[in-house]
């Protein structure tokens, strides 16, 4: 006699909330030890909304099929030499960078949630946070199998978990989640779910993703498709969260607006590598920057935080910053990369003539005054046989670890020095935000492992620039470096292509 | 503010120690409205080292592909320290005038206006 078929309710109920048990001889504080340390206030876990309703069950059937469709994708792919497809060689660094920069940080996810997903009180929580570790996991799997054709024709892909932990550009992607796993449950929430995945993600997801369909990365784009409806949970567990807190305790207001200020500047911070990619790597440009920004945040982060007007939730500090910003941080960031592309595991080159029109007509107000200065400066260099790469290394934020390299935004010709004292220390910053960041938590961005410090303390092998980026980066200096022009990369592509 | 940690009375040291850069200092040195160079370059240099030999031992190899940099009049030039003016005295060390770790130089050249006279 087999057992009677569950309805789906009984089901969703046995799969998720039945999952979680009294706590008779043993103490409940001490099970859930990360649960108060944050301030955040708790009354009734009961309130929790599932965001996901799935259950175990059919999320592995689900997710079985997507992955079917997505490998015979992958297969048909390489079979026809898919990569031959794309617009130009030059493409392929958008994907690197992806590669070496955005896959880790799924894996980060992917730890980040199966750790919370442990330490909720509330079963509904946990359960939401464990299947969104697993979406992580698979998102790192099959984003290394998308790219993985790539590594058979072009240079840079062959050791981006090891470059991810070394490489001097790449400590802003991994300080990020860094930053965000070693904080408390609530907040890593609120970073990641919300202010990440619920008001940014739009902001990476679409501009790789379109941009992969805009140059011919069938892989990528496939990978895109895929991860989409994965995405869309995520978001509304990003929404669930912060309406669950507000609901939760008043106490709870100021402590979500203070996470959402810093992980909204935290995110703007490192959007500026999409902003560059956008504006300066795609051959076949998606919409630019600014665009984007003012599309998928000023439009629609705007109504959401109309939404949450009403728990007494503000815009995130600094966000008149960032309108100014938008029409100066792509081309300061791909500034940056074009003086050190010696030392980067991408290539680097200057806007085509045609490139440097698209971005007088999309940056009416600041392109010509600021920027095509610098890229004329380029080009006549490269044309007298210098191409330069900066000499020294450069000054990074504390916070946010990227080079000094942007503005005072009333005045671009002039960059930005914010500084705060702690404990007899200096400490330096691109922004604000940053600096505000800082003196909010001092404790712990004293402790930021900065590139460039890292090297003059010796802990980065080599003396020289050289070594560390031959033995301690592992790049393979001359393949994977330097401007495009004369790369390996550069003439393979040629040779397939027929051109001389 | 400080940071809310499970740990109670939670201290670290800080990463960036001077005595941890092995008998030198972080300086950074930066050229204002010269924007060819993204960012202010970072130096560990010796605080025994004299302001002289920063400027034209350390610097040229940077700031040096800069074509105004030759042309630059160190009499005139002015400079900054973490952001207080500042006059360089080029036979004294670093340490002895107040140039610490991670400090902040800045020099400006209001005659030289970069390349286009656009701060490049």
């Amino acid at each position: 006699m087999s057992a009677k078929k569950l309805n789906l309710k009984d089901k969703y109920r046995l799969l998720t909330r039945d999952l979680d048990w009294e706590y008779s001889y043993a103490d409940r504080k001490k099970a859930f030890p990360y649960e108060e340390f944050e301030g955040i206030k708790i009354t009734d876990w009961s309130k929790w909304e599932d965001p996901f309703r799935l259950t175990m069950d059919a999320y592995w059937k689900y997710q079985a099929e997507k992955e079917k469709k997505l490998y015979a994708i992958f297969d048909a792919f390489a079979q026809n030499n898919g990569h031959l497809n794309v617009t130009d060689a030059r493409y392929v660094n958008a994907i690197k960078i992806f590669l070496t920069g955005v896959s880790p940080l799924e894996y980060q996810a992917y730890q980040g949630y199966a750790h919370v997903g442990r330490q909720f009180g509330g079963a509904g929580a946990r359960v939401a946070c464990q299947m969104q570790s697993i979406d992580e996991l698979r998102h790192v799997q099959t984003q290394i199998h998308a790219m993985s054709h790539y590594n058979k024709y072009f240079d840079g892909f062959q050791d981006w978990t090891h470059m991810h932990d070394r490489v001097w550009y790449l400590s802003v992607p991994k300080s990020f989640f860094d930053d965000a796993r070693s904080a408390g449950p609530f907040e890593f929430l609120i970073a990641i779910s919300f202010s990440f995945e619920y008001v940014l993600t739009n902001l990476l997801f679409v501009p790789f993703m379109s941009g992969a369909a805009h140059n011919g990365d069938m892989a990528t784009c496939t990978f895109g498709f895929s991860a989409q409806s994965d995405e869309a949970r995520h978001m509304t567990l990003g929404l669930e969260i912060i309406k669950f807190l507000l609901e939760q305790h008043e106490d709870n207001v100021p402590i979500v607006q203070k996470w959402i200020d810093k992980w909204f500047w935290r995110g703007t911070r490192l959007l500026s590598i999409v902003a560059m990619m956008m504006d300066y790597m795609l051959p076949n440009k998606v919409m630019s920057w600014k665009e984007a920004w003012e599309v998928y945040f000023e439009e629609a982060g705007g109504a959401l935080f109309k939404d949450l007007a009403r728990y007494g939730i503000r815009m995130p500090k600094f966000v008149e910053t960032t309108e100014k910003e938008k029409e100066h941080i792509s081309h300061q960031a791909w500034w940056i990369f074009y003086n050190y592309g010696h030392a980067a595991g991408f290539h680097t080159w200057i806007p085509s003539d045609e490139e440097l029109d698209w971005l007088s007509e999309k940056y009416p107000d600041t392109f010509d005054k600021y920027y095509r200065p610098r890229w004329e400066l380029a080009r006549k260099m490269e044309a007298e046989g210098k191409r330069f790469y900066s000499q020294a290394l450069p000054q990074l934020c504390t916070t946010c670890q990227i080079p000094m390299g942007f503005t005072e935004m009333d005045d671009p010709t002039q960059i930005a020095y914010r500084s705060s004292d702690y404990e007899g220390e200096k400490y330096h910053f691109c922004s604000d935000g940053c600096k505000h960041i800082f003196d909010e938590e001092p404790e712990k961005y004293v402790q930021s492992w900065l590139p460039v410090h890292q090297i003059y303390q010796g802990n980065c092998g080599g003396a020289s620039v050289e070594e560390v980026l031959r033995d301690y980066y592992k790049l393979n200096l001359g393949a994977d470096n330097l401007d495009i022009k004369g790369s390996p990369d550069e003439q393979r592509w040629k040779e397939w292509k027929g051109v001389a | 503010m400080s940071v809310r940690a499970i740990t109670p009375d939670y201290k670290v040291q800080a990463r960036d120690r001077v005595e941890n850069f092995h008998g030198n200092q972080i300086v950074y040195v930066a050229w204002d409205h010269h924007l060819m160079f993204c960012a202010p370059f970072a130096y560990a240099l010796p605080p025994s080292m004299t302001f002289a030999e920063l400027r034209d031992q350390v610097m040229p190899e940077a700031f040096g592909l800069h074509e105004e940099f030759t042309k630059i009049n160190w009499e005139t030039a002015t400079w900054l320290l973490d952001n207080q003016p500042f006059t360089p005295d080029l036979n004294q060390s670093l340490k002895a005038q107040g140039v610490g770790h991670k400090s902040v130089l800045r020099f400006q050249t209001p005659e030289l206006t970069g390349f286009q006279g656009k701060a490049v």
